[in-house]
């Protein structure tokens, strides 16, 4: 078989075939163009599927449900002494809530890049590309269940908080505004993630990547500390550090304070950061083969 | 052939490179309406890569195609209404139940939440996977799962459907539930093409068969024809005594009769193995071999390996009666 080179028509070629391109010219302009309602409907059906995945496998929820509670604990009895003097743990909940809320969204994000490179491992996603779907709807609904993990998450963190003593000193309105924020810079982020599972070739790489950003994006912002408390250089990077510009953002909304700038820098972040990742990320995920 | 001789597939010098390597090299092919062609081919042939190509996964680099009338490249959209896709990669969430995974493809087809569950419960219905419905795809047993496939590819009624190797993998009672599925889809009337190793599955499901190594078309044609041409099958005898193989092989021989005088003897098995072009000739050998009063200790026919198929058409300056026993032997 390996001089298998020549090709012997055993008998020719149907009569009368077509030549290329004389088919029934059956499409018309805009014919399978995917409509908004379509293109929701498919979004729910595969946030559906997304969801149904979660409760077929409950310990996927770990991360959202547990980490919130450990990181806040962690922090607030760990560092919480040491950062705003002992015996201010109370005072210092108040700080880092609102800090952390921006830190979950992170934290959570950073699953959906590996959660979409498993993905691609399995034959399903095959199958989606070969529908006639608008090739984002696999990914937005992915967004959507991830934005819900996250609103849990911060709804757990919340609730440590109120319980470990935080108070809302503006309102309850300020409050969602602040958990608002957190979602859209969240989701914004995700687009980053799945441009990362996309683009990586194993989980493990992925993961370990996301880490990489993450740490000095964390750390380096006014999540757990005051900036003023850092070296100049450092300082200088917290203030353009997006991570920042949220915890900023809903430590003010919810402990009163100035919002403008934070909000806007917040906001603009997630608007440049969505702009330019997520049609990478969509245009990537058509022609992955 | 009832139907209309309408084509559903029609390639045309389909090109697709991978870095240096050709998987298509100008690939020729017609799939008519209400047919089954069998893409026939060895690991690597491009058989993969055609389906590929054909269901908008991959672009090709060079030539056209066309399924229901849709081009690949210019169409996808339309294009993807009108196929099913199943086999080897192409497949279904195994966090989620039977049920909930033809319900969403029947939602992303579009169809109303009331009709999504009715076409869900009718095809689980059909593939008789009814009991399994709500148990998670990942529990399900090799051949639930593809059934579960083939279901899945059907929610949209697809204009065609292609299998690419369904049974790789499977053992040989799933494969059987795995044919049947297939034969009785044909039978309503289904378009199909269908990627193959195996000249069994191939026989058993295609009317019409494309033969492809390395990226090329190196036969064509139907079936039958294909298989007089390959030998049809191949039948191996052996002696209680060895010493007999000889003087068996001789024998046969004397009868002159196409196919069954290319006897070979094959001394490393302690076998004979016989080309059988007709069932007739099967009892002439079994009734003369008795006759003359060889004990046989063993005898069975296989059909022509996908090497013997390819040396028979690829050595073609040899006759097919001389080539296969030849490649048996080796």
């Amino acid at each position: 078989m390996s001089t298998a080179t020549t090709t012997t028509p055993l008998s020719k070629a149907p009569a009368g075939a077509p030549a290329p391109g004389t088919g029934p010219a059956r499409a018309l302009p805009g014919e399978g163009r995917i409509g908004l309602r379509a293109n929701l409907r498919h979004i729910g059906a595969l946030a559906r599927r997304n969801a149904l995945q979660i409760k077929q496998d409950p310990e996927s929820m770990f991360d959202a449900v547990l980490m919130p509670i450990i990181f806040i604990l962690l922090f607030v009895y760990v560092f919480g002494g040491a950062i705003a003097g002992k015996g201010n743990n109370d005072a210092y909940v108040n700080y880092v809530t609102p800090g952390l809320m921006a830190m979950m969204g992170m934290n959570i994000a950073m699953a959906v890049g590996s959660g979409v490179n498993e993905d691609f491992k399995k034959g399903v996603m095959d199958r989606f590309r070969t529908m006639p779907i608008a090739r984002s709807s696999v990914l937005i609904a992915k967004i959507v269940v991830e934005v819900g993990r996250m609103l849990i998450a911060t709804a757990i963190l919340l609730g440590m908080g109120f319980l470990l003593g935080m108070e809302i000193k503006t309102s309850v309105l300020d409050l969602f505004a602040a958990i608002g924020l957190s979602m859209v810079f969240g989701a914004s982020l995700m687009w980053i993630f799945i441009l990362l599972g996309l683009t990586m070739k194993t989980t493990q790489a992925v993961q370990g990547v996301a880490m990489l950003v993450l740490m000095p994006l964390q750390f380096g912002s006014s999540i757990f500390a005051p900036p003023t408390s850092m070296p100049g250089w450092l300082e200088t990077f917290t203030d353009y550090n997006p991570l920042s510009n949220l915890a900023d953002a809903a430590r003010n909304l919810v402990n009163g304070g100035p919002v403008a700038h934070s909000v806007w820098m917040t906001l603009g972040w997630s608007v440049l950061i969505t702009a330019v990742t997520a049609p990478i990320a969509v245009a990537k995920f058509r022609k992955k083969t | 052939m009832t139907r209309s001789h309408t084509n559903a597939v029609e390639v045309r010098g389909l090109v697709k490179h991978f870095g240096e390597t050709k998987a298509l090299d100008g690939v020729d092919l017609d799939v008519r309406e209400g047919t089954v062609l069998g893409v026939l081919g060895p690991n690597g042939a491009g058989k993969t890569t055609l389906v590929r190509c054909l269901s908008t996964l991959i672009v090709p680099d060079a030539g056209t195609a066309t399924v229901a009338g849709y081009d690949v490249v210019r169409q996808p959209r339309q294009l993807r209404r009108t196929i099913g896709l199943t086999g080897q990669y192409a497949s279904v969430d195994e966090k989620l139940s039977g049920w909930e995974n033809l319900y969403m493809i029947g939602r992303l087809l579009d169809l109303s939440r009331k009709d999504a569950r009715a076409r869900a419960d009718e095809l689980l219905e059909r593939f008789s996977l009814t009991e399994a419905a709500k148990r998670p795809a990942m529990n399900y047993s090799g051949g639930m799962r593809r059934r579960l496939d083939l279901a899945a590819s059907m929610i949209g009624n697809p204009a065609v459907l292609y299998l690419d190797e369904p049974t790789t993998g499977l053992d040989p009672r799933t494969r059987n539930e795995v044919w049947d599925e297939v034969k009785r889809m044909v039978s309503e009337g289904a378009t199909v093409l269908l990627t193959t190793q195996y000249m069994e599955e191939a026989e058993q499901l295609a009317s019409e068969l494309t033969v492809v190594d390395r990226g090329k078309v190196i036969a064509n044609g139907k079936v039958d024809d294909l298989k007089a041409r390959v030998g049809g099958r191949t039948l191996k005898v052996r002696p209680v005594d060895p010493a007999d193989l000889t003087a068996m092989a001789a024998a046969l021989r004397e009868t002159g009769l196409d196919g069954v005088a290319g006897a070979t003897v094959v001394p490393d098995e302690g076998a004979l193995y016989v080309p059988i072009l007709a069932d007739e000739q099967l009892t002439a050998v079994v009734g003369l071999l008795g006759a003359r009063g060889f004990g046989i200790a063993h005898i069975g026919t296989h059909l022509p390996s996908l090497d013997e198929v390819f040396l028979a058409i690829t050595g073609q300056k040899t006759t097919v009666s001389d080539a296969l026993p030849e490649e048996v032997a080796a």
